[in-house]
């Protein structure tokens, strides 16, 4: 959620990205289609400020995510990381992506990017066919890569706005835009509405899984951020700002409102 | 007073001719690459993760503007410190984002970091640069360059759009307010992270 490619994430922030909603996923669409067009409605230009009126409730829901990640997700992460080889935990990431894939695909094609949509369609075939349904990757060595995206960027793309910054119970930092579009993520996952159940949690349990896999794996990293912060509320919400951000190629102007940002002032000069 | 100076001697800079403003894309280049090289030795060094940092501390010293990163990171508190204080806190803050960065680089282990394009931007230089890591996905690190001491040297890293300023003026803001706005104990305090 947080990054192009999870495994690429230098310092990984999401606490889980678990897709643990299946049902009522018709009426949940509804009511995030409905949230959105109010958000779309605000629009507040984005700058180098941070926009966090719920910071309140924001930070009651951080200290619940940390209560979790202290006693759930870094243990279950670590048993994961020790149970499972590298390898194993690689094939569990191939098929989280591979599973993903048709939800990039949707979101690319509702983006007008033909180009990625495209891309991710030939990686989609050449990893069912000779990456043995998804549990390898053929297509990043043939120069196929993963163009992850979401409907967070396709609200980005219609040009609404990120909105307020909000900490997500279990899911971590996101903001109001992102947040209806990580609800749509799960309602209208094309993977989830296609396949049968049980078939269908296939994709949920190995994201699930690989999630545990990315928490061990940036496991010094994520600590850092959540353990060892003065504020880990203030920064995982500016590192997830700033690499949201920059994921959606949103530029901001910081040196109007900073008079730190010019390389050439001297901080110190009184 | 200073600040009158300190915003004469700023016009004077802008009133210099393009030359006297020496840095070019070619040489924010060049100091990136001295960084990267520099860098990918201490990746391929094999070290402990306490001599990487040592080494990244030198690598930090050398090559970046250290003073500034740590003003800017303090924001207007930088402006109520006395000399003393200021040369303890930059020494200081040194060893915190050393050891902080430095410990980092341990998962870069069998990886490097290749240089790609440098760019004028407003008043600096942005070096890009892409981190290639076994096991993971490339990712972008760039270089804010520019000549504020009168030697090139980078005054920010950027990695996949997380600036390292902006991260540590978010947490070197919040340590201060722990303790009540004590810079003395700011100061005592990263001095520990080294």
């Amino acid at each position: 959620m947080l990054y192009e490619d999870e495994k690429n994430s230098w310092i990984n922030l999401n606490t889980l990205d678990a897709h643990l909603m299946s049902t009522g996923r018709k009426i949940v669409a509804f009511a995030a289609v409905l949230s959105l067009t109010a958000c779309a409605s605000s629009r507040p230009a984005v700058t180098s400020d941070i926009h966090d009126p719920y910071e309140d409730a924001n930070r009651n829901v951080h200290a619940f995510n940390l209560a979790l990640d202290r006693n759930i997700v870094r243990p279950l992460s670590r048993g994961y990381g020790t149970a499972i080889p590298e390898g194993g935990r690689q094939v569990v990431s191939n098929v989280a992506e591979h599973l993903g894939l048709p939800a990039d695909i949707l979101n690319n094609v509702l983006q007008g990017d033909l180009r990625n949509a495209g891309n991710n369609t030939a990686r989609f075939v050449v990893n069912t066919v000779f990456g043995v349904f998804g549990t390898g990757d053929m297509a990043t060595g043939m120069g196929i890569p993963l163009r992850k995206t979401d409907f967070g960027e396709t609200f980005h793309v219609w040009g609404a706005g990120e909105g307020a910054y909000v900490e997500l119970p279990v899911f971590g930092p996101s903001t109001s835009r992102d947040t209806v579009g990580t609800v749509l993520d799960f309602a209208l996952d094309p993977v989830s509405i296609v396949l049968p159940r049980p078939e269908s949690y296939v994709g949920t349990a190995a994201t699930f899984a690989d999630q545990l896999g990315n928490r061990y794996d940036f496991a010094d990293a994520v600590d850092s951020v959540l353990y060892e912060s003065a504020d880990s509320y203030a920064q995982a919400r500016i590192l997830y700002l700033q690499n949201r951000r920059f994921e959606l190629g949103v530029t901001v102007e910081a040196s109007d409102v900073d008079p730190f940002s010019d390389p050439f002032a001297d901080p110190f000069a009184q | 007073m200073k600040r009158r100076i300190f915003l004469a001697s700023g016009a004077a800079l802008a009133l210099m001719p393009a030359s006297a403003f020496a840095l070019t894309t070619g040489e924010a280049r060049v100091l990136v690459d001295k960084v990267v090289t520099d860098i990918n030795q201490v990746i391929a060094s094999g070290k402990s993760i306490n001599g990487m940092v040592r080494d990244f501390e030198g690598i930090f010293k050398r090559h970046a503007d250290v003073a500034w990163i740590a003003g800017s990171a303090l924001g207007p508190d930088a402006r109520r410190m006395s000399a003393s204080q200021r040369n303890q806190y930059v020494s200081a803050f040194t060893k915190y984002i050393s050891g902080k960065y430095g410990r980092r680089f341990n998962e870069f282990k069998g990886g490097k970091i290749v240089v790609q394009n440098a760019k004028k931007e407003k008043n600096y230089f942005r070096v890009e640069t892409v981190a290639d890591l076994p096991g993971q996905s490339p990712f972008a690190v760039d270089f804010l360059v520019s000549n504020r001491t009168g030697k090139n040297l980078f005054f920010d890293l950027i990695v996949e759009g997380i600036s390292l300023r902006l991260s540590e003026k978010s947490e070197i803001g919040a340590m201060l307010d722990k303790r009540g706005g004590d810079l003395d104990a700011l100061i005592a305090d990263l001095r520990k992270f080294g």
